[in-house]
């Protein structure tokens, strides 16, 4: 007799997004080999959002994960999308830069150290506006100290996405690792239709946001490295892969001038669309080099 | 947004473990439970929805009389229902259990 289970090969298929940022830390780590550094019981909080009525937790929907994957010193950085839309604060913000900072530090002292960034954010917290700003501009300087000795590895794996200002830090990562669900833009959907209206941008278009910031269309045109399923061994295994390879020949956000020459090709008397964009872009060159 | 806070001097059985579950998201809430530094169980809350605290006594009032752990506990929460709340507390129970 063949035996048939009800329950679909997916619901056990060990998903990334469905577990909460702590977990999702955790799940990259060599086993037994990580450490929560000021985690929930140091209660280091938000002091603004009490002020405006709104309950903080107790790491500031950031958590960072210190260990080894594959073997090497790594520290993960993860925003937690169900606390206030994963949203960069001052506290959130700090613990990260701190992070990556520290990282740089054991890195050029001789103790190479990758960070993993899981990035399921809105971008800076709107109740924190400037602290937030100021946060990510650290951030980004840390992110560019650290990338000179290891790499800084993204994952962005939805449903929130990675947008606003945590979507620069993004940008200047080493690689990037997306799912089919997950998001990358500067300006989310709803924004963009808010400030151009909705015949730029229909923010209620399903199909048309993820052909534009989708995961598959970002790989497929060179923004991010690689697609890899919602599952949670495969994203491990391509950060493992990353922290493995180390720093890429070039990282994108030095090649100014191959995206200057690219934008100055674009015929633009023409709406572009989306498959268009990934036939023209999608090389080697724009991976960090031949591979 | 309101503070509410809750004493329960019987909870007197000394607890070694502490436990953080939840997360502060819509109708969720987080818990932080740790051995009390006082005797008793000492609960406090920051809650984000106003005038709930008879609904908060009566879930805390029926978790403490099965459990008698002097602890301290900490909730964050974000619109927890009753229901939530008293299996939240409970999954803390569970981890400092293992």
């Amino acid at each position: 007799m063949i035996e048939t289970s009800i329950v679909p090969a997916f619901v056990n298929r060990g998903s990334f997004i469905e577990m909460n940022g702590r977990d999702r830390a955790k799940s990259l780590f060599d086993k037994n080999s990580w450490r929560e550094l000021v985690g929930p019981f140091d209660r280091v909080e938000s002091p603004w959002l009490p002020k405006q009525g709104i309950a903080p937790q107790s790491d500031d929907g950031c958590i960072v994960i210190k260990g080894t994957i594959g073997g090497t010193a790594a520290v993960a950085i993860s925003l937690e999308n169900a606390f206030q839309g994963g949203s960069i604060g001052e506290v959130s913000g700090a613990k990260m830069a701190s992070a990556l900072d520290l990282a740089a530090r054991d890195s050029a002292a001789g103790e190479l150290t990758a960070a993993v960034l899981l990035l399921e954010t809105g971008g800076v917290r709107l109740q924190e506006a400037n602290l937030g700003l100021a946060a990510v501009a650290e951030m980004i300087s840390s992110i560019l100290n650290l990338r000179q000795y290891a790499p800084v590895i993204t994952v962005i794996a939805g449903t929130v996405g990675c947008f606003g200002g945590m979507s620069l830090a993004a940008g200047v990562s080493s690689y990037i690792v997306m799912t089919c669900e997950a998001r990358l833009g500067l300006n989310g959907p709803e924004v963009i239709e808010q400030e151009s209206g909705l015949e730029e941008f229909d923010a209620s278009d399903r199909e048309l946001i993820w052909a534009i910031h989708g995961g598959e269309q970002r790989v497929g045109m060179g923004l991010a490295d690689a697609l890899v399923e919602d599952k949670t061994e495969a994203i491990a295994s391509a950060v493992r892969e990353y922290v493995r390879k180390g720093l890429p020949p070039q990282h994108r956000s030095r090649q100014v001038n191959l995206y200057r020459d690219r934008i100055a090709a674009l015929d633009n008397a023409n709406q572009i669309n989306p498959l268009q964009l990934r036939q023209l872009w999608s090389s080697k060159e724009s991976k960090g080099g031949p591979q | 947004m309101e503070h509410i806070t809750f004493e329960y001097p019987t909870a007197q059985r000394g607890i070694t473990k502490r436990a953080h579950v939840g997360v502060v998201g819509s109708g969720d809430m987080e818990v932080l439970l740790e051995p009390s530094p006082e005797s008793g169980a000492h609960v406090e809350i920051t809650t984000s929805v106003n005038g709930f605290r008879d609904a908060w006594k009566a879930v805390l009032d029926r978790f403490f009389s099965k459990f008698d752990g002097a602890v301290r506990i900490q909730i964050n929460d974000a619109g927890a229902t009753p229901g939530s709340v008293l299996l939240r507390l409970e999954q803390a129970v569970e981890v400092i259990q293992q």
